[in-house]
């Protein structure tokens, strides 16, 4: 038997045996921890699902279902749900930003190539110009 | 124990009980969803449920079963991570979003400046007003130092097709 029990062991009021499933994961130095754990999913729940792990995985479980039942304690209604959907909300709108700016980008770049031709176009006919010694071949209207 | 033989809904018939007329369970756990009850159940218990809806405005009762649901089944899908799993592969497509939108929105700037600068070619286009995004919920992936390789192995639940919030 620990010395110490674990939060677990305090809050459900039994001794806490040396396997204690729960004793490394819900230390007695923070009891709101297990509280908030056993409020949501119940001792009996929690100690099947860490037991169903492997050992070298139980530490993010305990820490996976400590984020779920504050976020259920703290919107009872949607629980991390209600950040799940946020979430998706905030990522359709990012997207629509971001296809919106590529779209400028695009039609800038596209406009800047189509000018470039313009501008390379008209230097080239003002150099053909100076060269010509045929005025009658140059459109007359290219210019005006 | 005695099953009645008029008709009852899942969540009591899971927990072979009679179901009473004012069951808390009953309007939303339908005879057609016989799994429904079951995920719930396992992962938070049949009592705890009941504290949770009782606590809750009865016009929110459905939207809370249905949100306990969808984290029962990520939860069994997951047993890790849970919905965690799924919240921490949004924030880093939240966060590579944002990147990508910052790049985005300087390649315009740039854009914008060189294009009305020139002599020949007119201002075309203003500077779109762009909106801020902050990621929901904090960094949550740093909390659970893991990689989105390690994440994506666990079997989440990234499928959001099914994801019961439409807006």
């Amino acid at each position: 038997m620990n010395s110490e029990r674990c939060a677990a062991c305090k809050y459900l009021r039994r001794r806490c045996p040396s396997d204690c499933i729960f004793a490394p994961y819900f230390p007695s130095n923070n009891p709101q921890r297990f509280a908030c754990v056993h409020k949501i999913y119940g001792a009996s729940n929690v100690g099947k699902m860490l037991q169903q792990l492997p050992t070298h995985k139980r530490v993010q479980a305990a820490n996976s279902l400590y984020y779920e039942a504050q976020c259920r304690i703290q919107d009872p209604v949607y629980g991390c749900v209600g950040i799940i959907s946020l979430l998706l909300q905030q990522i359709h709108n990012a997207e629509n930003q971001l296809a919106k700016t590529q779209a400028e980008i695009a039609v800038l770049s596209n406009s800047h190539t189509q000018d470039s031709q313009f501008q390379q176009n008209f230097l080239l006919q003002q150099g053909n110009v100076g060269q010509s010694s045929s005025p009658s071949t140059q459109p007359s209207s290219w210019f005006k | 124990m005695s099953w009645i033989r008029v008709s009852f809904l899942e969540a009591c018939k899971f927990l072979k009980r009679r179901c009473i007329p004012n069951c808390i369970f009953a309007p939303y756990f339908r005879s057609d969803e016989p799994k429904k009850f079951a995920k719930v159940h396992k992962v938070f218990g049949a009592s705890n449920v009941s504290k949770i809806l009782t606590e809750v405005p009865e016009e929110q009762r459905e939207d809370t079963v249905n949100s306990l649901a969808y984290e029962a089944e990520a939860r069994l899908r997951d047993p890790v991570y849970g919905c965690i799993g799924a919240i921490a592969l949004l924030q880093r497509k939240m966060v590579e979003l944002q990147f990508d939108l910052s790049i985005a929105r300087a390649r315009l700037a740039r854009y914008t400046a060189n294009y009305s600068s020139s002599p020949i070619l007119n201002d075309r286009s203003s500077m779109t007003t762009l909106s801020e995004f902050p990621v929901a919920c904090g960094v949550l992936i740093e909390s659970f130092g893991q990689n989105s390789s390690e994440l994506s192995q666990d079997g989440l639940m990234n499928d959001f097709s099914q994801f019961p919030y439409t807006f």
